[in-house]
């Protein structure tokens, strides 16, 4: 150690009884700045964000394409909304799984003792997976253009396909905000994460037409919030009527949102106090 | 200098309670470090060392009593407390996934920094921590003293007025935690107070000005470390025989004598036992010689802090409670103490 003085502390200036408005959002924006850091620190993070969505856009692509559509490029024309929406939907785990490492490492009761407001860390986190939404849907509309994918609507209808998926996928992160409070391990919260996920992804008509599922998972799949959401980006990036799919969609989101972020709300406050 | 109050005892605590189900963890705890001092909280694993400290910290709220940090209430004024304090111990820990330059901008940055203060103070604090060659790996790749180093360097981003370091040492070798002790030296000595938890007697005793002993969630003794060992009044008779072969038979003289049955350090070849203040020790001196057994060493000095923890508690500092158990369970944190308490360290 070397024997420089630390420096004394400094002179207080007079005490904030709470903290402001102002600092409170730029607390939250130097903790999103923190989970994309985390993103690009974290190899394994990073290549599961740029890999998965690839990964399926190859095997779906090739080996349904053929069987179901005919043709592995008229395929990819009727899939690739669909995989916009799987990939994107399992990125937003990303937000309980990190707000359950952060509860359990100890990183939560470092934020929790600075002068923050409480919900900063949680603000940070959820701004921080923006982010993540906004990588998995370039990688998965730039490798389905490689692989020939072609938009057959206009910009502003591709622009409001991904600004649809960025509000569903905000909607439904609260979800795993609250798994992330109430669960105690990120492994516990990818696991319940993806036991809701998978039904909820495959139970619909991303990646084939309902018609010869049995009833039951029919009308499961007409109702599934996914299946509209499907429906929507389909609608969006390739053409046909969008605008049912796109209100159910948003519909749903809101429903999801206003559900769940006041139960992860209320978990997380009953956590930090 | 407006916002904050002038009082003597940065930190006080009053008849401090706090319950978890059925386990008290602190019942009704008085606790008070002067401005500018070092208090020791000496207790066993599970004793209410680190509930207090949590709750000193706003992490916890108080069943009752009540906490002021420089005249600050925790509860009540936890905003105001959270803009005195640093805090580094066993749950507030680093982020594993960034830099160690990064978490101590993220640190700076919510605590209002500019990013480019930020950047300079991390700068400083790795370069003072000696973290520099490692600032731009992640953390989870440091050694446990450099992890240790990273997590004192976070809680001093914000040049607390008031430090709680929760056994900081707990698991360090011993080069790492002289380095540790020299910093809060350091600290101190440019006006910070702090708040030490240790098991570990030597810590408390090198680093203290005073000491609160803490036992089952109560303060069963406080005082300076001197007053405490003078408290215990009992003085330890150290005797080393010239040849290790003699150790058993200057045992067996020393137990005749005395009366108390000697420790036997075969190491060190030195034989210990408590004796009664007043004792004659020239009687003991000239049985020595009768039996020509040559003596090296032949010294009497005031009772350890262990020795004095030991007759307070009727049990040794790291022997874990059950109760401690359970709560060190809760925390996460290894049960296990590490064995990395030296008694005799103060005799170097």
């Amino acid at each position: 150690m070397t024997t420089a003085t630390f420096a004394a502390p400094a002179p207080v200036p007079a005490l904030a009884r709470r903290p402001s408005l102002a600092s409170a959002v730029a607390n939250s924006f130097t903790l999103a700045w923190r989970s994309v850091l985390k993103i690009k620190t974290n190899p394994e993070d990073l290549f599961g964000l740029l890999l998965q969505p690839i990964m399926y856009l190859i095997l779906f692509t090739y080996v349904f394409g053929g069987a179901i559509a005919g043709s592995t490029h008229k395929y990819l024309q009727q899939s690739l909304p669909g995989i916009l929406v799987l990939s994107v939907v399992f990125a937003t785990l990303g937000t309980g799984m990190m707000l359950s490492q952060d509860i359990s490492t100890g990183v939560f009761d470092r934020f929790r003792a600075l002068p923050i407001v409480r919900w900063a860390p949680l603000a940070g986190a959820i701004l921080g997976d923006l982010v993540r939404y906004v990588i998995s849907i370039g990688v998965s509309l730039g490798f389905g253009v490689i692989l020939g994918f072609r938009f057959q609507t206009s910009a502003l209808a591709a622009v409001m396909g991904c600004l649809l998926l960025m509000a569903f996928a905000f909607a439904m992160c609260w979800i795993w905000a609250m798994l992330g409070v109430l669960v105690k391990s990120a492994q516990g919260v990818q696991l319940y994460g993806f036991l809701l996920m998978f039904p909820l992804v495959f139970g619909s008509d991303i990646l084939t037409k309902t018609n010869t599922m049995p009833g039951w998972l029919q009308a499961f799949a007409k109702v599934n919030p996914v299946s509209y959401l499907a429906d929507a980006e389909r609608a969006l990036l390739t053409g046909g009527p969008a605008a049912t799919a796109v209100e159910r969609s948003l519909l749903w989101a809101i429903g999801i949102f206003v559900v769940f972020a006041p139960i992860a709300v209320a978990a997380y406050r009953r956590r930090t106090t | 200098m407006g916002g904050m109050k002038d009082v003597t005892n940065a930190i006080e605590t009053r008849g401090l309670v706090k319950r978890f189900g059925k386990t008290t963890a602190l019942a009704g705890v008085d606790l008070a470090a002067r401005t500018g001092s070092v208090l020791g909280l000496l207790g066993p694993n599970g004793a209410g060392k680190t509930t207090a400290v949590r709750i000193l910290a706003t992490l916890l709220r108080p069943d009752d009593g009540e906490a002021r940090v420089c005249g600050y209430d925790v509860v009540r004024d936890a905003h105001r407390v959270r803009q005195l304090i640093g805090l580094t111990g066993q749950y507030a820990s680093v982020d594993e996934g960034l830099s160690g330059t990064n978490n101590l901008i993220m640190i700076g940055r919510l605590l209002g920094l500019s990013r480019s203060d930020a950047k300079t103070r991390a700068a400083d604090l790795l370069e003072r921590f000696e973290l520099t060659d490692a600032a731009g790996r992640p953390a989870k790749t440091y050694s446990g003293g450099m992890r240790r180093r990273l997590d004192l360097a976070a809680s001093l981003v914000g040049r607390p007025r008031v430090l709680y370091l929760d056994e900081p040492t707990t698991g360090l070798d011993p080069h790492s935690r002289n380095e540790v002790w020299g910093m809060i030296r350091q600290l101190v000595s440019d006006g910070t107070t702090v708040l030490l938890t240790t098991q570990y007697l030597e810590e408390a005793d090198q680093l203290a000005h005073d000491i609160a002993v803490i036992d089952h969630g109560s303060v069963i003794a406080t005082g300076t470390p001197e007053e405490l060992k003078a408290s215990a009044g009992r003085q330890v008779l150290e005797v080393t025989p010239a040849s290790r072969a003699d150790l058993s038979a200057v045992a067996d003289l020393l137990e005749q004598l005395i009366g108390a049955t000697p420790a036997i350090a075969v190491e060190s070849g030195q034989v210990s036992v408590q004796v009664e203040p007043g004792s004659s020790l020239p009687h003991i001196v000239h049985a020595f010689e009768d039996r020509s057994i040559e003596l090296a060493e032949f010294a009497l000095r005031r009772a350890s802090l262990d020795e004095v923890f030991l007759s307070l508690t009727g049990h040794r500092a790291e022997e874990e409670t059950p109760a401690e158990a359970e709560e060190s369970t809760k925390a996460g944190k290894a049960a296990a103490a590490t064995p990395a308490r030296e008694l005799d360290g103060s005799a170097r």
